[in-house]
């Protein structure tokens, strides 16, 4: 039997203590992907067998390099905030889950900073 | 009190009992292919880093990616990302408010299961 209000419970936003700020930025991240997804997939679709100097000519373009940029930064944070939930929603112990969600946001900026230096790298190179 | 019922809270239907419904198993893939676009994004990553590098690591991870079990990949994370963006715009709609009558829930469910194979292909067709 818990002797708190209602409004003391909810008023540490849950027991997440964050209240609805990663449920938002999902929405968020899921909405600007909906025209980045479009846009990069084609072009890269296209490049992909075609070559090496054909992605290079393709990412040497500063406007697909500007999507391939958005694209990958928003799929990293899209995909840390995702699998954060999968990590939570099934990793029970305590030490396992914290492990995880570490190495969850860890790999997602990583893999995330990777891509955006080889674009880059690409774009300034061409 | 806020307790009052705690305890005594309906539990979630057990999966090994739970007769499988479009809506259901349309939920459970869209966790599922989420966490399989994983695999897709990182071998982007590869590729992208590997062109940046040089041309033979280029020539490796581009190798790899065009061999028959790097298509297979490459098509299964397709389909996963035309899945998952079409059920997410319908998790949106839900999210405005929209779409919860069971009749439309289950014809919305079908529709972006047609549809993700059928941009799948298109897509496979039009690059």
């Amino acid at each position: 039997m818990g002797y708190k209000t209602d409004y003391a419970r909810v008023h540490g936003l849950g027991a997440a203590g964050e209240g609805v700020t990663h449920w938002w930025r999902q929405r968020l991240s899921s909405i600007a992907l909906i025209p980045l997804t479009l846009l990069f997939l084609f072009p890269f679709a296209s490049a992909l067998g075609e070559g090496h100097e054909a992605v290079l000519a393709l990412y040497g373009d500063m406007r697909h390099a500007l999507v391939a940029v958005l694209m990958i930064v928003v799929t990293f944070w899209h995909l840390a905030q995702g699998l954060q939930v999968v990590i939570e929603d099934y990793v029970h112990s305590k030490v396992a889950r914290t492990a995880l969600l570490l190495v969850n946001t860890f790999a997602n900026f990583a893999l995330g900073a990777a891509g955006v230096l080889a674009v880059a790298t690409i774009l300034f190179g061409a | 009190m806020a307790d009052v019922n705690r305890g005594k809270r309906p539990l979630s239907p057990h999966l090994q009992v739970y007769r499988p419904q479009i809506t259901s198993v349309m939920s459970i893939l869209h966790r599922l292919t989420g966490i399989g676009l994983t695999l897709g994004a990182v071998l982007v990553i590869w590729w992208l880093i590997a062109a940046a590098i040089s041309p033979e690591a280029f020539a490796t991870a581009d190798g790899f990616l065009t061999s028959w079990f790097g298509l297979l990949i490459l098509v299964g994370s397709l389909w996963a990302l035309w899945y998952h963006a079409l059920n997410g715009i319908r998790h949106l709609v839900w999210d405005a408010g929209y779409g919860y009558e069971l009749d439309v829930m289950e014809k919305s469910g079908w529709a972006v299961a047609g549809g993700s194979v059928v941009l799948t292909v298109l897509t496979l067709i039009v690059v």
